[in-house]
């Protein structure tokens, strides 16, 4: 129930000011003033030889990052993993989520709560080196299945999606939760199969959790540099890229920094109309 | 309410997901006991020697211990300006109110490695700052404050203003009705985004690799160091075990007393 | 009021960035002379500690393994606590000492010249480090430790890149580096190499002995034909790769789970290797010869505690300390005494610790410039570019 808007008084003015003025300072300085002198230094170039930053302003970083083949490259194989993951995270977490809050008794809903969320206590680390040994040649899956993907991009997938799929289920299942029990039943009364109900009554009501959840686990995977280093093989991801330049020519850094920083305020931008961010 | 054949297929897909995020922890739990210096598997024998490793490992504590400050200052602040942007926002009507909504998100959507680089870079080239404890903590309020803001947020939305203003009609000043209305309904999703706040500022690696200087070891960054020795990487799979089995406790207790799930936000 | 503080705000944020932008141009260094600095004068008492970046297995305390342990003497001695931060790659090691917030660093070659002309590190006073005396003469005022006759950091140990393999997997005992390039795919998928662009040296010394008509001299000196066609030769190799390394354990676990089965090396991986006794491997230095690493402890033109670090770098090159250190990792000691001091009696003879000529003959990591490392001209790709292709490479 939104609250009506109430005209300002000065009472109210200064009530306001008090409550915003500090966290936004906080924002604004802490943050986006870093970001803005990540941005600016994106502008900036390197001396040739001990690779330190000289503050003369140049679009050559930008110009380079737009047109060099291989950062495309990297820059379009990590959205690719991004969305596959996300893609995998909304699988597993949308059936789940449906048990947890419709099927579930209220204690089993606790338990499977608690259960979800643990392993985000577990280090990232230690996860991701598990899934290293998982997906070994001689590994627990090859020892149990006989086959294994091995390390690439499939790991680099698998992985990612495990360490993420805690953020997908939360907003997901707090959306289902939210679905009133009477709507679903009005519905099977009037005639829906399952699959209808599913498809016309709970999934519009849902999408918005879903739409949360997708922001965490595209973002997280868009910047992440460790995962793919431990199971990921050979290849590398747009952080790594990042990562590795940062000390030979920092400027160049910042500016391939922009590729992940636009990709998610455009998906952020796009989410914002599905109602995402009022469930995130 | 759901036909029999789909709360079937449901609680079939359920089990395989709980496997799928628990045979990894199965594995890490059998490496703390596993002989083999470097995880293999099969495991080579039983030992308890990186049990006594752990123990014995100075580093480990003092590193556990600052994670444990860091948390909990980060939590701290977060937990006051993220209320307070949340009341903002929900209980005011502004110009440019979704900008600050949209804003206040970012910290955590933006990938940590580019918030890690510009931390840094406004760090040591801008403000001329040593890195140490307190640019670790400066990092992860920042987005800690994210958590706060949007559980608190959510709550007040779903909590809606009449009781405020039936306590503000019967005459009760801002504060008493803050104090003695809106905030025990508040309290369990500042409970609730407390500990996951806390959680997440434990386990971060990538900010704090690039606000840490050199003295300051948090946990994450113990465990990426004790992967490049050898002799000492299993003691990660301890630490990991032990962690997991300890923090039952504060997820049970944000579920317990967090109150109404379905307002629940990471 | 919301308005005014949101405006408000990003103007600031937009001035802080402004003024950041138009400050005045930092010199990053003047290119080719290191910029002026002195060196200590005296050591004086210690600080109390000292804040190291090192290669993994330089500064052992005993938490890897209790009886290596060379840091806890020292503390005791000197009273200066140490804490190492292991640097996986030479560049990281170069992030981490352009904080300044480090005293000194065990830099390779390939990050020590950058350092010196950026102005990271000070020139070092010898006659303060009474075991500089006796450390093998031809590790003395090298390319990459000294500059104009003014040494920059006091030599620890040096060894070469070395091939190792999986003897029950690969069974034709191979000496030559063809193993990882040209017959790589004899290992399909299993072929491990080390994860920084200077492994473009190694691909271009083997083109140096394989295709003398690209004029190769030098791996470090390479003209942007030569560098190309060291690119292509690594991006045919990446086909068989299973993943390249950085931080030892790995690829130690790459080598006993059968993930990697050939690949480079260094001594102490494969002496791991050995100890955990999974998988038997062999290591052989090829017939084209190799690459190697010589390092040197650099101190810090930023250190804050100059005196704790200049009684380490005397302290590690000790002939008991350096001999342990050499050891431990599998490297030849720098201090010609440590010889006499190593466990395993033969050890010098078998890493031809003293051996000149031998040493000659590794190409030791150092940084690529555009006027040409051996002199040949001023043609050359410089280290970013090879960043460049290195990127390439992994596509």
């Amino acid at each position: 129930m939104a609250a009506a808007p109430i005209s300002l008084t000065v009472r109210r003015r200064a009530a306001l000011a008090f409550l915003l003025v500090p966290p936004m300072a906080w924002l604004i300085i802490a943050y986006l003033g870093s970001l803005a002198v990540l941005l600016v230094s994106a502008f900036w170039t390197t001396d040739t030889f001990t690779d330190a930053v000289v503050h003369t302003l140049t679009t050559d970083n930008i110009v380079r990052v737009l047109s060099d083949p291989t950062f495309r490259a990297v820059a379009l194989r990590t959205i690719g993993v991004a969305l596959v993951v996300t893609a995998c995270c909304i699988a597993l977490a949308v059936p789940l989520a449906l048990y947890m809050a419709k099927v579930a008794s209220p204690r089993m809903r606790l338990a499977l709560v608690v259960a979800v969320t643990t392993p985000l206590w577990a280090s990232y680390l230690v996860k991701a080196y598990s899934w290293r040994i998982m997906l070994s040649g001689e590994g627990p899956l090859a020892w149990a299945t006989g086959y294994t993907p091995g390390y690439g991009l499939t790991a680099t997938v698998i992985t990612l999606t495990y360490l993420w799929l805690p953020y997908m289920i939360i907003p997901v299942f707090a959306a289902f939760e939210r679905v009133p029990d009477s709507l679903i039943d009005a519905s099977s009364d009037l005639g829906a199969s399952d699959a209808s109900t599913l498809r016309m009554v709970v999934a519009p009501l849902v999408f918005p959790g879903i739409a949360a959840g997708s922001i965490f686990t595209f973002s997280l995977s868009l910047g992440d540099y460790i995962a793919v280093t431990i199971v990921g093989g050979p290849s590398q991801l747009i952080g790594n890229v990042i990562y590795e330049k940062l000390s030979t020519n920092q400027p160049l850094a910042g500016a391939l920094s922009l590729i992940p920083l636009t990709a998610v305020i455009l998906y952020l931008l796009a989410m914002r109309r599905t109602g995402a961010l009022e469930n995130v | 309410m759901l036909s029999s054949g789909a709360r079937r297929a449901v609680t079939v897909w359920t089990v395989l997901v709980l496997v799928f995020l628990y045979a990894p922890m199965l594995l890490v739990v059998v490496n703390a006991f596993n002989k083999s210096r470097t995880f293999s598997f099969p495991p080579s024998g039983f030992t308890l020697r990186w049990w006594a490793d752990t123990w014995n490992s100075t580093g480990m504590w003092t590193s556990l211990g600052n994670s444990v400050v860091v948390g909990l200052c980060a939590t701290a602040i977060a937990l006051v300006l993220g209320t307070m942007a949340a009341f903002a926002v929900q209980r005011y009507d502004f110009f440019g109110r979704n900008t600050v909504s949209f804003l206040v998100v970012l910290p955590i959507t933006l990938p940590g490695i580019v918030t890690g680089i510009a931390l840094n870079a406004t760090f040591t080239s801008v403000l001329g700052v040593t890195l140490g404890l307190a640019t670790v903590i400066v990092g992860h309020a920042t987005f800690c404050i994210v958590i706060v803001f949007n559980n608190t947020q959510a709550r007040l939305r779903r909590l809606g203003t009449h009781l405020d203003d039936a306590s503000a009609d019967l005459g009760a000043t801002p504060w008493q009705t803050f104090r003695y209305v809106t905030f025990p309904m508040m309290r369990g999703a500042l409970v609730a985004s407390a500990i996951l706040a806390f959680a997440l500022s434990f386990d971060e690696i990538v900010v704090t690799t690039f606000t840490a200087g050199p003295t300051v070891q948090t946990l994450p960054i113990w465990i990426f160091g004790n992967l490049s020795r050898p002799n000492q990487a299993p003691v990660i799979n301890v630490v990991a075990a032990v962690l997991t089995v300890f923090a039952i406790i504060p997820v049970w207790l944000a579920q317990r007393f967090g109150g109404d799930p379905a307002t629940t936000r990471v | 009021m919301k308005f005014n503080v949101l405006r408000t705000g990003f103007t600031l944020a937009a001035c802080a960035a402004l003024v950041v932008a138009c400050s005045s141009s930092q010199s990053g260094g003047g290119g080719q002379t290191p910029p002026k600095m002195e060196p200590l004068s005296a050591v004086g008492q210690g600080e109390g500690a000292l804040n190291l970046i090192a290669w993994a297995g330089y500064v052992e305390n005993g938490s890897n393994d209790k009886t290596v342990d060379w840091v806890t003497p020292f503390e005791k001695a000197t009273g200066c606590k140490v804490n190492a931060t292991i640097g996986n790659t030479s560049d990281e090691m170069l992030k981490l000492m352009r904080t300044g917030q480090y005293d000194g660093v065990s830099a390779s070659g390939d990050a020590s010249l950058r350092l010196v002309f950026a102005g990271d590190v000070a020139p070092v006073n010898t006659s303060l480090v009474p075991n500089y005396a006796t450390i093998s003469p031809f590790l003395k005022d090298k390319s990459w430790n000294s500059v104009n006759g003014q040494m920059y950091g006091i030599p620890h140990g040096w060894g070469a890149n070395l091939l190792m393999y999986n003897t029950a997997v690969v069974t034709d005992a191979p000496d030559s580096w063809a193993a990882v390039f040209t017959d790589a795919g004899k290992y399909k998928g299993k072929v491990t190499a080390y994860d920084s662009p200077t492994y473009i040296a190694d691909a271009a010394l083997y083109l140096s002995k394989t295709k003398p008509e690209l004029g190769i001299k030098d791996p470090y000196s390479l003209t942007s034909e030569q560098l190309d066609a060291a690119t292509e030769l690594l991006k045919a190799q990446k086909e068989n790769i299973s993943e390249y390394w950085s931080d030892y354990t790995k690829e130690v676990q790459a080598f006993e789970s059968g993930t990697s089965v050939i690949g480079t090396t260094w001594q102490v991986i494969a002496n791991t290797i050995g100890t955990e006794n999974k998988v038997h491997v062999n290591t052989v230095l090829p017939k084209e010869g190799a690459t190697g690493w010589s390092d040197t402890w650099m101190i810090s033109s930023k250190a804050a505690h100059p005196n704790c670090m200049y009684k380490w770098m005397d302290w590690i090159t000790s002939p008991a300390v350096n001999a342990q250190v050499a050891e431990y990792f599998g490297e030849a000691p720098a201090q010609t005494k440590a010889c006499e001091h190593t466990t395993q009696k033969d050890f010098c003879d078998i890493f031809h610790a003293t051996d000149e000529k031998f040493a000659s003959q590794l190409h030791y990591w150092t940084t690529p410039q555009k006027q040409c490392v051996d002199g040949s001209g001023d043609n050359c790709t410089t280290y970013d570019e090879w960043v460049d292709k290195w990127q390439q490479i992994k596509g």
